[in-house]
């Protein structure tokens, strides 16, 4: 690895991460340790829907219900009396994984716009499934009740909540890096920038596509688990339709097709958020229109700007919309 | 008795389909022919219901609070395409989505920062509030009714300026071939620029006819905008005719099994939670149709030939 | 002659009133290089849609290395061992010219389930995608991202990884369109260099290339085969020149 400017960038956040529990403690501002959690929670869905958007072209607008899934599986668990990080995770992502396969089978049929269409019905579905969900709280949610002990850990201790996201985050980071330039990944990213040649050349994409897509939703099922832990609450709005929209902004935010750039948009939108709300209740009003200057005019988001002129004319892909 | 219950209900599907129709002509024209995915429609159609609410509390007359909404709508439309969506056409769909998403912030926040978030009355127009009967015993409110009439007039206006005249043929033209209107010389961006307008028009129409029925709120046009995605997709994108027969089926199925779901699952079960599984249901019963249609037709029902 | 690599027989396909491919026979023996020419909208595009997979026959047979692939979908009969380039170049314009071959020789490499190792360290991809690229002359410009690579080139990655796949069959949908002479001819030696070490099918519209190159020719015109020979019978042939009367591209 050359140490370029975004291998600095990257090391620079990770290690900021690493200490920011110290920073918190000496300043004595527990918030922070709660809002860097959530951040490294989003990023880490953000990581998964970057494994299918910006490599796989998949506009998908419908990920946010599988945070929910990871959420309602933890709030279930808890609600039936189950404690525990490991069934936490497994029921997770086992849920995640099996909806994944199931919706995606049908989803990847359709391609372009019908596909973000379908994918938004599903998450719709899912939204309606969980407010007929009436012992688990209906339209209100539930507050999640007990803690989680992973292994030694307690999950309930903001700390440890919060380098376990960390140690996720990273780790989904070395995933999809291994991921994305793996035989795998390279059907993948064929396929989204000339679906045509890859069936020309006798790759069956449908199957990889469909991998992909699995392994994104399980990536969201385990943010999502995290999230519940958090919070200690999981309601239906988590699979709204705008929490999908969020998703995909951070992706953008940070930089199509970068490794790194959903943790990068995940950070900047948050703190965007966070800061203009300091100013304004209206913080919407001014993140709206930042939004559209970002996508008219930074198509390469934030992780793009990082890059050499010279190395940035192919490096974002578009999509298969 | 119960069949009076199953007319009323039909036709309350009837009015909700050709409100969605009003919403999805302009939406799936937009897309059809300048293939932009304008989330923002539903913003369109909460600022239609604003306007009629404002010029209404400001003129005390309803009816010319619906009138106003009309053109007010459309200017905002040719306004937001101007400035924004122009530059989005030759974008692809996620930059159209991630730009209109952020445009519906903005107009949700708008909303909010002018008119606070309550939400706001609406009174009916005099002359059509209370009751009409239809045939003895099915009584029915009679905006509710208009709103019908309206939407059918609408439906065929559109037909006959689709089908006769040469902005029709031109719209006809783009949705199937796009770049062949370019080639017979048309002011292409005049062209997208008059579809938009009239699209926006029709949902102001759209939200300044139900102000007076649901409350005029901040983010009102969301749940309507994903419906009406719902009926494009089902029709086929691109095709009016498919938005008109969508957006009747759409209507009345939502309606009917809103109401008659739950009490069916009773019936059959006498469990407690009948109720909300019938509830929650029913919500779902337009997108399983939306996901069985996609799953048999990838393009729809009516996909428009050449493309 | 030999049981012929690639039958077609009674190939029909038809859209709407118009038939594209009228039952369409003809043969391409092992070994040879085949091309097919016609003019305008004689269906050429329609009949390599169909060998390719991409359409599907109305009725008609395409048999394949003794096989029947009619009923085969797209993505298997590379499989089979038969290759196309695309008449529009159709290459991964965001990764280099190895890493395109390498898709190319990984499609053929078993299943792409393996998600741990990189693919671009891997010498069972790199080392028979180099040898595809120095086949056509591109091994210099391995690690050029594709976009970045001229018309010409891009034809020649095009057939790399056509080849990288170890095809029976080359199927070349007009390797030579838009190209200025100076490439032409370099294109033309390339496959005058492959020809005979692998069957080729070329679906060509510059006579000059195709008359310097095949071994057979068969004339399509409005879906049909109208004659099918070597170079100079089809010259000959009247029923040709009635086809192309006025076309002087002939007249060589």
């Amino acid at each position: 690895m050359r140490l370029d400017l975004r291998t600095i960038t990257v090391i620079v956040v990770l290690a900021g991460l690493a200490l920011m529990p110290l920073l918190a403690w000496a300043v004595d501002e527990p918030y922070w340790l709660r809002f860097w959690s959530r951040v490294m929670i989003l990023a880490l869905a953000a990581v998964g829907v970057n494994l299918i958007l910006g490599f796989g072209g998949m506009v998908s607008f419908g990920h946010a219900m599988y945070i929910a899934i990871g959420a309602y599986a933890v709030g279930a668990l808890r609600f039936h009396g189950v404690e525990g990080g490991l069934p936490d995770l497994l029921l997770a992502v086992g849920a995640g994984a099996l909806v994944a396969l199931i919706i995606g089978a049908i989803c990847l049929r359709t391609a372009g716009i019908y596909f973000i269409m379908i994918t938004l019905a599903f998450a719709q579905m899912t939204y309606f499934f969980f407010i007929s969900q009436e012992q688990y709280g209906g339209d209100d949610g539930m507050r999640i009740e007990g803690g989680t002990r992973l292994g030694p850990l307690d999950l309930s201790n903001d700390a440890t909540l919060y380098y376990a996201t960390f140690l996720l985050l990273c780790g989904a980071l070395l995933v999809s890096w291994r991921l994305v330039n793996s035989r795998f990944g390279m059907v993948i990213r064929g396929a989204r920038s000339n679906e045509q040649r890859m069936t020309a050349l006798g790759f069956p994409t449908y199957r990889y596509r469909l991998t992909a897509y699995v392994i994104s939703a399980v990536i969201c099922a385990i943010a999502g688990a995290l999230l519940a832990n958090l919070t200690l609450y999981v309601s239906p709005a988590y699979t709204h339709w705008t929490r999908s929209g969020e998703l995909l902004i951070m992706v953008i935010l940070g930089g199509l097709g970068s490794l790194f750039g959903p943790v990068l948009g995940a950070i900047a939108l948050l703190l965007l958020e966070d800061v203009i709300a300091h100013f304004t209740r209206h913080w919407q009003l001014f993140l709206g229109p930042i939004l559209i200057l970002v996508v008219i005019f930074a198509r390469e988001g934030l992780f793009g700007l990082l890059t050499p002129r010279r190395q940035r004319s192919h490096t974002a892909g578009g999509s298969h919309g | 008795m119960s069949t009076t219950l199953l007319l009323i209900q039909t036709l309350n599907g009837l009015q909700f389909g050709v409100m969605l129709f009003l919403m999805a002509a302009g939406l799936t024209l937009v897309f059809g022919i300048m293939n932009l995915v304008n989330l923002a429609h539903g913003s369109l159609y909460m600022m239609g219901a604003y306007f009629a609410a404002a010029a209404t509390a400001w003129t005390g007359n309803p009816l010319l609070g619906i009138l106003f909404a009309i053109p007010a709508t459309l200017l905002l439309g040719v306004v937001v395409e101007f400035i924004t969506l122009r530059t989005l056409y030759q974008r692809d769909h996620l930059d159209q989505v991630l730009c209109t998403f952020g445009l519906i912030l903005f107009f949700n926040e708008l909303a909010r920062v002018l008119w606070g978030s309550a939400a706001i009355p609406m009174a009916i127009p005099e002359a059509l509030t209370g009751f009409v009967t239809i045939i003895p015993g099915l009584i029915y409110p009679k905006w509710r009714l208009a709103i019908i009439l309206v939407g059918l007039l609408v439906a065929l206006l559109l037909y006959l300026l689709i089908s006769h005249t040469r902005l029709g043929m031109l719209i006809r033209a783009g949705a199937s071939n796009r770049p062949m209107v370019g080639a017979l010389g048309v002011n292409i961006s005049l062209l997208f620029t008059l579809v938009f307008g009239l699209g926006a028009a029709l949902a102001g129409l759209a939200g300044a006819m139900v102000a007076p029925l649901l409350s005029v709120e901040p983010g009102m046009g969301d749940p309507i905008l994903i419906l009406t995605f719902v009926v494009i997709v089902i029709g086929g994108i691109g095709s009016i005719r498919g938005a008109f027969i969508a957006s009747l089926l759409v209507g009345l199925i939502d309606t009917v099994g809103r109401s008659f779901l739950p009490a069916l699952l009773r019936e059959l079960f006498q469990t407690q939670s009948a109720n909300t599984i019938g509830a929650a249901l029913a919500s779902m019963l337009i997108y399983i149709l939306m996901a069985a249609v996609l799953f048999f037709r990838p393009r729809g029902l009516f996909p428009p030939k050449g493309r | 002659m030999a049981e012929p690599l690639l039958a077609v027989e009674g190939l029909v396909k038809r859209f709407g009133g118009l038939t594209a491919t009228d039952d369409l026979s003809f043969s391409v023996a092992p070994g040879e290089l085949h091309a097919v020419i016609g003019p305008n909208g004689a269906g050429k595009t329609t009949l390599i849609a169909q060998l390719s997979g991409e359409l599907r026959q109305d009725s008609g047979r395409i048999l394949f290395a003794d096989q029947d692939i009619s009923q085969v979908p797209g993505w298997k009969r590379p499989h089979l061992g038969l290759a196309r380039s695309f008449q529009i170049t159709s290459i991964f314009h965001d990764m280099t010219a190895l890493q395109n071959t390498a898709l190319a020789v990984q499609a053929h490499a078993g299943h792409s389930f393996r998600f741990w190792r990189p693919a671009d360290s891997d010498p069972a991809l790199t080392d028979p995608a180099m040898e595809a690229l120095r086949q056509v002359g591109l091994e210099a410009r391995a690690n050029v991202p594709a976009a970045a690579l001229a018309h010409g080139e891009h034809r020649q990655l095009e057939i790399a990884m056509a080849l990288a796949t170890q095809p029976k069959l080359l199927l070349l949908d007009e390797p030579m369109a838009g190209m200025g002479p100076e490439d032409s001819a370099r294109m033309v030696n390339l496959l005058r260099a492959l020809r005979g070490s692998i069957t080729i099918l070329l679906i060509e519209h510059d006579m000059d290339a195709v008359f310097a190159l095949a071994e057979r020719i068969t004339v399509l015109v409005y879906g049909r085969a109208i004659a099918s020979g070597t170079p100079d019978a089809i010259r000959a042939d009247a029923e040709v020149r009635r086809a192309y009367l006025g076309d002087e591209s002939l007249a060589v």
